[in-house]
């Protein structure tokens, strides 16, 4: 048997609280001293989610961020914000608790590629094919910082690192991969030196019902420095990076010299574009109900070295929210009826 | 009854339907039941089932059985060995001729019993006709060709109407101990209200086997067991699964919060899933997680938001949430864990039950991580075992672990319905910000040493809290050797401080004179008490005491203790909570241990109780 669930909707952050007055990036500061090592990408991060809070306009008192273990998962300590610093991959399990609870609290997670892919795999899968309201973000380093640099579900095949002094002979994972095949309704990578791209795709990640899933390229100039070295360099970049926005053709490069095509096979190549193919250059679409187009797109990174890599949206679907239809539930059972009823059953007796 | 016959009166019997799992045997033994109850007996039950779901029909492995206990006075286990079994093949006799009572009654299904059926259990001749049973009343009868031909006029294939034969045991052996039927066949005519004629047929098979026992010469004589003197009031019969779930919903009422349930199925506790799911006009949400440490991370995250977080499961769960508990005891939220203990190690006997999780409910987290523990004694305190749990948890911003047992869970007895107005409330008290003082997450209650229940929502109490040390008031960060010395003592010193709050253990020493002390926790009560009694009705002297409180103990503990010359521990299991006893209280306390998956016998204990009593002059 089966019942007809409806679709609830409605955009991410309706139902949490706004403030009355305007906020400023202060606002969002705590009193904690920053302990990152000097350079790492995660103090960029911090003030693009610092800086763009007050965008929100929500209460702070209604905004939740909760972390798992690592270095990236620190950052909660750091916004005046509720806050809840956890254990190692769980935190996406303890956000559906909160989330599925309160309706009117605006949930973050932030987790780092050891946190969600490694230890935490299970419940990152559950969580995107549940569609929990929930914005997370993958700090992806591409290596185990907080324990001082072991190779990473991310990492490259080969890497070099302590505990794996002839090369780790580990087949990485593709997190947005992951995340499509895993159902998830928002999927979107970002860089953490770009601070303006990052802004852009967390304000939709969060307005997005569901959970977001958010791949921040980060840094971590002590154990992995310059991973992502082929999208960062100036020298480089142009031909690296490949800007996705919904509704325009996938072109990239000096002057829009190189697209994405699709291939026979079903995948999508990225060819020198000129007048004779131009037409064929796939033209984004976010919103497409099929998941295969972006999940060939999210297959230009190769596993491992990051020498190309899409960024921004690479899907935005409606589906109804597990906590959304758990709390319609609650409202179609109805009033509470007589605690003394249930405990006397059809059946009680009475002894005179 | 019809003069005719013969009557009997008993004060107790034990009677055990067995059959193949798919013989209905559970649902003949609950009916059984229930008519038990409707007669004023006192009772209680206990199923047994095979871990496997459906094995291979008419195998040992498949036997499924229920037994049931019931008298004319108290009783406080479902009894050792059945008066009377009723066996549906030959697989269901082979497994449990062995524990009837010599002189017991055997009824069988005759027409089960060929050649090929026998074989399969690897009887060499046929029981019913080899003279084996000769110590028994045996009473061969065919169920099936007799059920059949009850039902013949609602043409039903005849696999359809055979299966309506333990319908047909039921209404012969309710006639055989006079209890009325019309319950059961109300209750069929709302179970199979869909289709009338399965619904008739069952009712057929049902009158057609209460009047075979009163007309059928081989049946000469019925049994009366008088109803029992029970303290007046209102009463049903009630599992310890059902009575655990009620306890979460009132205990949700009973402080106003929200219930969340995070849960992964898991034998012996799904049921209290299932039936926590059906309340959510309660205010009970329920999420059948991923695995356990995501039902507990769900539980731990809704009652950051504000909820009461509850996560249920047995041995093997609990060991999967064991650092998330460990988080729990770091944010100081409240959690109730509820662990339905099964045969372990690992996978051990899932249907089966044990109650060896003890020390992993003291002791199974990383670091000096105390939780209270308290442990259920009997089907129906699993409802005001479940409200204490709660009340600890939310009391005292704590993980609280709630010991039941695959008994408890799925054994059953008469509940004495509580009145709900009478029922404690459960204070949440949470944090209110005050304007002119910054908010300390890690202040303290003074009585309880309490931190202070924030969750958000609410502006002037934004905080950050997580599973690092924290520093005392504040709960920044805290590295400092001197402050997390003083956090550890401070959590061990809260949890030690429920103490207070816990009635003190009293000790049941009819003349206050016995030498021996017989203390025992969770589902051992019943067989206890009933050993204890058997050696009083022997002329000794024995006291016992039961523990609701694993931890911390009740303040008198020591002290009771102290008071006896020997202090037995009956345990399934190799001794944890005499490890305990013997580690805090320095008693030379003696185990009497078994692990065999079943609980203890009274006769058993009784036997036990009166060897140490004649030892000790007692
Ligand atoms: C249960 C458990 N196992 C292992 C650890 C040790 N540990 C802490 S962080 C971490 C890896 C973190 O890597 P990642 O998630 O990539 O975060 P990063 O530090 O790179 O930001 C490990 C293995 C732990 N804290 N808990
Ligand atoms: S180890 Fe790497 S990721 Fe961690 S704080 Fe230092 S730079 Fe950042
Ligand atoms: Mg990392």
């Amino acid at each position: 048997m089966s019942v007809d669930l409806g679709m609830p909707q409605g955009h991410g952050l309706e139902g949490v609280p706004t403030a009355d007055e305007p906020q400023t990036r202060k606002d969002f500061s705590s009193d904690q001293e920053v302990r990152w090592c000097p350079g790492c990408g995660d103090y960029a991060i911090l003030a693009a989610v610092q800086g763009f809070m007050p965008e929100l306009g929500l209460r702070r008192e209604n905004i939740v961020f909760i972390s798992g273990i690592g270095c990236a998962a620190r950052f909660p300590y750091y916004l005046d914000t509720y806050g809840l610093h956890s254990i190692h991959g769980r935190a996406p399990a303890i956000a559906t608790g909160i989330a599925t609870t309160r309706a009117d609290l605006s949930v973050w997670v932030v987790t780092g590629d050891g946190d969600a892919l490694s230890i935490g795999g299970n419940h990152l899968i559950h969580a995107l094919r549940r569609n929990v309201n929930m914005t997370i973000l993958l700090f992806n380093n591409r290596i185990y910082g907080l324990t001082k640099g072991q190779y990473s579900p991310t990492s490259e095949p080969g890497k070099v690192t302590k505990s794996t002094p002839f090369g780790s002979i580990d087949a990485p994972l593709n997190p947005l991969s992951l995340a499509l095949g895993a159902e998830a309704t928002f999927v979107a990578r970002t860089i953490d030196s770009d601070r303006k791209h990052l802004t852009t795709v967390l304000s939709a990640a969060a307005r997005h019902r569901g959970t977001s899933l958010v791949e921040i390229y980060q840094n971590c100039p002590i154990f992995n420095d310059g991973a992502f070295d082929a999208i960062k360099d100036p020298e480089t970049r142009d031909d690296a990076i490949i800007p996705l926005v919904h509704g325009e053709p996938i072109r990239f490069g000096v002057d829009g010299r190189l697209g994405v095509v699709r291939t026979p096979g079903g995948g999508v190549d990225v060819v020198e574009v000129d007048e004779s193919n131009a037409a064929d250059v796939l033209v984004h679409d976010a919103r497409a109900d099929d998941a295969t187009t972006a999940f060939a797109l999210s297959r230009i990174t190769d596993g491992g070295a990051v020498r190309r890599a899409p960024i921004g949206i690479f899907r935005q679907v409606d589906r109804p929210t597990y906590d959304d239809l758990s709390r319609e539930q609650a409202v179609l059972a109805g009033e509470a009826p007589s605690l003394q009823d249930l405990l006397d059953g059809p059946d009680a007796w009475t002894v005179a | 009854m019809t003069a005719s016959k013969s009557t009997e009166e008993l004060t107790r019997v034990v009677i055990r339907f067995a059959g193949d799992s798919g013989d209905g045997m559970q649902l003949t033994g609950d009916r059984f039941t229930q008519e038990t109850a409707d007669f004023g007996n006192d009772l209680s039950t206990l199923p047994n089932f095979p871990a496997e779901i459906r094995a291979p029909a008419g195998t040992l492995p498949g036997v499924s059985s229920f037994q049931i206990h019931f008298a004319d006075y108290d009783i406080l286990t479902p009894g050792d060995h059945p008066d009377v079994l009723i066996a549906m093949n030959p697989a269901a006799l082979k497994a449990n001729i062995g524990d009837l009572q010599a002189g017991g009654t055997a009824i069988v299904d005759a027409h089960e019993f060929t050649d090929r059926n026998l074989k399969r259990v690897g009887y060499e001749s046929n029981p019913l006709e080899d003279g084996s049973l000769s110590d028994y009343q045996l009473h061969a009868i065919d169920l099936t060709g007799l059920t059949v031909g009850a039902v013949e006029e609602f043409g039903l294939s005849r696999k359809d109407a055979s299966r309506a034969k333990n319908m047909f045991a039921l209404g012969l052996v309710s006639w055989m101990f006079g209890r009325p039927i019309d319950g059961s066949v109300a209750f069929l005519g709302k179970k199979f209200a869909g289709s009338p004629a399965i619904r008739d047929a069952n009712v057929a098979a049902l009158r057609t086997g209460y009047n075979y026992g009163e007309t059928t010469e081989s049946f000469a004589v019925s049994y009366v067991v008088k109803p029992a003197v029970i303290p007046s009031g209102r009463y049903r019969n009630i599992t310890g699964n059902t009575a655990l779930s009620y306890g979460i919903v009132a205990a949700g009422q009973l402080s106003g919060l929200q219930v969340f349930l995070g849960a992964y199925p898991i034998t012996p506790a799904s049921d209290i899933l299932h039936e926590l799911s059906k309340h959510k006009a309660f205010g009970v949400t329920t999420f059948q997680a991923e695995d356990e440490i995501a039902g507990v991370g769900a539980a731990l995250g809704a009652s950051f938001a504000g909820s009461l977080g509850v996560t249920t499961t047995s041995g093997p769960g609990l060991a999967l949430k064991g650092e998330t508990i460990g988080l729990g005891v770091m944010l100081e939220l409240p959690l109730v864990i509820i662990d339905v203990q099964r045969g372990g190690p690992s996978t051990g006997l899932p249907t089966k039950t044990e109650q060896s999780d003890l020390l992993q409910a003291m002791n199974g987290r990383n670091g000096e991580a105390p939780v209270p523990v308290v442990a259920a004694q009997s089907p129906a305190d699993c409802f005001d075992a479940a409200i204490e749990a709660a009340r600890i948890a939310v009391t005292y911003r704590t993980p609280v672990i709630l010991l039941s047992d695959g008994y408890l869970a799925n054994g059953s007895e008469p509940w004495s319905l509580p009145d709900v107005a009478s029922l404690p409330r459960i204070e949440p008290d949470f944090a209110t910000a005050d304007p002119d003082a910054a908010f300390l997450p890690y202040a303290r209650d003074p009585q309880t040493l309490a931190r202070p229940w924030a969750p958000p929502g609410v502006a002037g109490l934004e905080h950050r809290i997580g599973g690092l040390e924290k520093a005392d008031g504040t709960g920044d960060i805290s590295y400092d050797p001197a402050n997390h010395d003083h956090m550890v003592r401070l959590r061990q010193a809260k949890v030690d401080g429920i103490a207070a709050t816990i009635p003190e253990i009293e000790v049941d020493d009819p003349d206050g004179h016995a030498k021996i002390l017989v203390i025992g926790w969770g589902s051992t009560y019943g067989p206890i008490g009933a050993g204890c009694r058997r050696a009083r009705v022997a002329g000794h002297r024995i006291a016992q005491a039961h523990l609701r409180h694993l931890n911390p103990f009740p303040a008198n503990l020591g002290e009771v203790l102290a008071a006896y010359d020997r202090v037995i521990v009956p345990e399934m299991n190799l001794g944890q909570l005499r490890s305990l006893l013997r580690a805090k209280y320095l008693v030379d306390a003696e185990g009497y241990n078994a692990v065999r998956g079943m609980p203890f016998g009274a006769a058993e204990l009784g036997k036990h109780f009166i060897e140490l009593c004649i030892k000790e002059g007692e």
